[in-house]
């Protein structure tokens, strides 16, 4: 690939930038997940950029992929945990909505 | 302006976007570049769509969007296993389990008001004027080089995990993970006894 390593870089920076903004805009509990999972991927991206930087043709860079699939792990992880936690929230409170979940605040 | 309009807008943008880089990328990179326009305007648009839709079924399948982009930019970068990895595990699995979680969220029909609205703007604006400054404090425009393919086959990958050198411990740890995460998210969700003794007292299950 001959694209420039810092447009990767950029492009990860903007994906991480929505991630963040859906996070802290949205108000639905799902949602927040999904921009969670945002973030995640634009972190796998800078993790492959970086590995790309200190990588030679002879000797290829490993830990950026293999970063990327413990990344990947743990998404899988959060979002199941985070999906049963939506479940029994749903249950006891029957909302998921965050401004209605405001027991520990205030 | 009424939803459609919006609607109409926002899609609009985003089509012009995707062809502008990628004719960006053609002009610059050639053929690379334009797949990499091609790619990174599919990840930037389905992560907008995604943010920006009220309803949680619209987000989660323009979330597809962006994992299939970002799987395309894995191949691009010679990373094909990890882009397989990306949409079995992205596509197949996490959007399926948000798919079904989207069965209890009734589309929020106030998400969209002006006051949220104005601070998602400032955040963006905010944020990428941030990032944008330090890119271009940091990168030589000029110069930016191009470095080769660091491309990893599936047996280099399996090798650094089990190598005892490598990242065994780690990957031990992973399954560990894993086997707490699938017990946990068991014990979480599950109905209790309780719920058990009142549904079956009401005829149900």
């Amino acid at each position: 690939m001959t694209v420039p390593n810092e447009h990767l870089l950029f492009l990860a920076a903007i994906l991480f930038a929505i991630g963040v903004c859906g996070f802290f805009v949205r108000r639905n509990s799902i949602m927040v997940l999904l921009s969670v999972e945002l973030m995640l991927n634009a972190a796998n991206l800078t993790f492959l950029a970086g590995s790309r930087m200190h990588s030679t043709a002879a000797r290829p860079e490993l830990s950026g992929p293999i970063f990327a699939i413990f990344v990947i792990l743990v998404a899988a992880v959060e979002a199941g945990v985070g999906l049963a936690l939506v479940i029994a929230l749903f249950r006891r409170k029957q909302t998921v909505s965050l401004d209605q979940l405001n027991e520990l605040g205030d | 302006m009424d939803l459609r309009k919006q609607q109409i807008a926002f899609y609009t943008a985003l089509l012009f976007g995707a062809l502008a880089a990628m004719g960006w990328g053609l002009k610059t990179a050639g053929i690379q570049g334009a797949m990499f326009g091609f790619f990174a305007s599919f990840t930037l648009g389905g992560g907008l769509m995604c943010i920006w839709e009220r309803s949680v079924v619209r987000s989660a399948f323009s979330l597809m969007a962006t994992f299939c982009g970002v799987a395309g930019l894995f191949i691009l970068l010679g990373h094909d296993f990890l882009a397989m990895a990306q949409i079995l595990i992205y596509v197949g699995g996490i959007l399926v389990l948000i798919l079904f979680g989207v069965m209890l969220t009734p589309p929020d029909l106030n998400e969209r008001q002006l006051p949220r609205v104005g601070l998602g703007v400032v955040a963006v604006v905010g944020a990428l004027a941030f990032v944008g400054a330090k890119v271009a404090a940091v990168v030589n425009w000029a110069q930016a080089e191009t470095l080769p393919p660091a491309e990893t086959k599936a047996e280099q990958i399996g090798a650094a995990f089990l190598r005892a050198d490598g990242y065994v411990i780690a990957f031990e740890l992973a399954a560990v993970l894993l086997t707490v995460a699938l017990v946990a998210a068991v014990y979480i969700a599950r109905r209790k006894p309780s719920d058990l003794i009142d549904l079956t007292e009401e005829g149900g299950y």
